[in-house]
């Protein structure tokens, strides 16, 4: 259902190769926009690079999350055989560091790997469950053989007439425009 | 995203008429090696230096240029078993370290002349009173440990020349018939290559100490091969490409791929390490802690701290990042870092069982390293002139010319 006075999200423009929306993200950089982005069925080989993407954050994550499950691992090693609940067991110290390397690993990969899944989710923002792009029916090939390029509205270079001609001009074969 | 056909000039693929690398290099290291030869053969006739403390030595410097060698000969199989692309534009620089097999098998000679100066289950007397190499002496016998490395360099250099003459032969006729058989005799080749370079690292290290036994040995010294051959490829394509070869061939996602897979074998060799120490650790039984026993002592216990350091910590960081990978000054530092660490790892290996009370480090150790190391140099880089640095006609050079990772 429609509301009365429509606010544009943003234009969608669907392209029909992989090599197609490759050079017009390359265009759609090198031209300055901002909020835009780019939807295709499978990674399309260096299209982050086209899309001027600054790379990750996400081995950082990675690196903390693993630092901390190890340092976390030991620690409680520590605790527990030290502290807590002293223990001799076959004549070692109480802190027999060497124990405790397999749970620290262990631990720093779990940690580690917990971060890359989830950091990656939140550098995502998934799970997205609504996306006014879904108003749009062409958009469900997306899944399937088409690729798209969606340039939303609050983008500053962003006009509703002009920039629909420019997506053409970049090969597009359909544009639309999509309400919020 | 590179696309099209690269062709290659003759300037990237072959060394020029006059090169310092044609000419001087080969001389040079061959210089440098026979002069450590000598100069070590002078210091034991004068008996500067005494006999036991010289083999010792030269097997050290042995085995550290043996495993550029045997991890030559890995690299190539690993490439083909895997069917590999990315790896093809470095193959040839391996290959050519894998080439010098048969120098290293004469390279031997003088520790079969040195047997008993090294390995103690070599004297009857010793094994008569001995009820455990008496039990061994099966297996651990003068005769059988001669047999045996013979295998192993029958095996080796019957492997390494199929693989090079392969290679080179399809430089000139292109057929991929010849990468078909390659990797399908890969996978025997690796099973061939991996045992017998376990029994080389139990008879001519292990066996050291004759009373003692790991047997995840083998997998140690493949290990740390590994890690030498990764660091030996970086080091040698970087000083190529600063020498004007190469160029346009060798890329920086080439070198990420080789720091990616030196970084990678460093935690393998720690995770090799660590688990037979750890094992050891926790049953303290003494007659397999004696091994560990002998490098605790004194100065021998801060070099197996900074062997912990030096060849786990630090280059674990050093490596994580990716912009290291990329820089090509960064990995050259790491590279050489890890080569030294994997020399000082293979010290570490033979040292205490002659050096008892702490870490005698003497000239002997340098002059035989120039001497092995210079050697093998020569051979190398004699033999990088007579074939294109790179295999010209692979059907996978395309490939590895356009390779990028993601």
């Amino acid at each position: 259902m429609a509301a009365k006075n429509p606010k544009p999200h943003g234009l969608l423009a669907q392209f029909d190769t992989a090599s197609a929306i490759y050079s017009a993200c390359e265009k759609i950089r090198d031209d300055g926009f901002k909020y835009w982005d780019a939807f295709t069925p499978f990674p399309v080989h260096g299209l982050d690079k086209a899309m001027g993407l600054k790379r990750s954050m996400l081995p950082w994550i990675v690196l903390v999350m693993g630092l901390t499950g190890a340092s976390g691992g030991m620690l409680l090693q520590w605790w527990v055989s030290v502290k807590a609940y002293p223990l001799v067991i076959s004549g070692k110290p109480l802190f027999s560091w060497q124990a405790y390397v397999p749970i620290t690993f262990e631990l720093g990969v779990l940690f580690g790997a917990l971060g890359a899944v989830f950091g990656m989710f939140h550098l995502c923002r998934i799970p997205q469950h609504y996306s006014p792009l879904f108003k749009s029916e062409r958009f469900e090939s997306v899944t399937d053989d088409k690729f798209f390029i969606a340039i939303e509205a609050e983008d500053p270079k962003f006009h509703p007439e002009e920039t629909a001609q420019y997506l053409e001009s970049l090969g597009a074969t359909h544009v639309e425009m999509v309400e919020q | 995203m590179a696309h099209g056909h690269v062709e290659l000039t003759q300037e990237q693929t072959v060394i020029p008429q006059g090169h310092p690398w044609r000419t001087k290099l080969p001389l040079i290291a061959g210089v440098i090696g026979v002069g450590g030869l000598v100069l070590s053969y002078l210091a034991v006739m004068g008996h500067v230096v005494e006999a036991k403390a010289f083999f010792h030595s030269y097997l050290t410097a042995f085995l550290f240029t043996m495993s550029l060698s045997l991890g030559g000969l890995l690299f190539v199989l690993i490439q083909y078993v895997t069917r590999a692309g990315w790896s093809i534009v470095v193959r040839r620089v391996a290959e050519n370290a894998m080439a010098t097999l048969p120098l290293m098998a004469i390279l031997f000679i003088p520790i079969v002349l040195g047997l008993h100066d090294l390995y103690h289950w070599s004297h009857h007397e010793a094994v008569a009173h001995d009820p455990v190499l008496k039990a061994k002496a099966g297996y651990l016998n003068e005769q059988f440990f001669y047999y045996r490395a013979g295998g192993y360099f029958v095996i080796w250099i019957l492997l390494s020349f199929i693989y090079y003459r392969g290679s080179v032969k399809q430089d000139k006729s292109g057929d991929k018939k010849i990468t078909r058989r390659l990797q399908n005799l890969s996978g025997p080749g690796i099973i061939l290559t991996a045992l017998t370079l376990t029994f080389a690292a139990f008879d001519w290290i292990m066996s050291l100490d004759p009373h003692w036994y790991s047997t995840i040995y083998g997998v140690y010294y493949f290990s740390g091969s590994l890690v030498a051959i990764f660091a030996f490829l970086s080091i040698s394509i970087i000083a190529m490409q600063s020498a004007g070869l190469l160029e346009g061939v060798v890329t920086t996602e080439h070198y990420h791929d080789l720091g990616k897979l030196l970084f990678g074998f460093t935690v393998f060799w720690t995770y090799i390490a660590f688990s037979q120490y750890f094992l050891i650790w926790y049953a303290n039984i003494p007659e397999e802690t004696l091994w560990y026993a002998h490098r605790s002592v004194g100065s021998w216990q801060k070099m197996t701290t900074f062997m912990a350091v030096g060849h786990f910590v630090l280059p674990f960081f050093y490596f994580l990042t990716r912009s290291t990978k990329r820089h090509r000054f960064a990995l050259l530092v790491g590279a050489m870092w890890m080569l030294m660490m994997h020399f000082i790892d293979m010290y570490w290996l033979v040292a205490p069982s002659l050096h008892h009370e702490g870490v005698v480090f003497g000239l002997i150790d340098v002059t035989t390293l120039l001497g092995i190391g210079g050697l093998f140099l020569a051979f190398f880089t004699w033999n990088l002139r007579r074939n294109p640095l790179v295999p010209i006609k692979d059907p996978r050079l395309q490939e590895s010319l356009r390779f990028e990772n993601f």
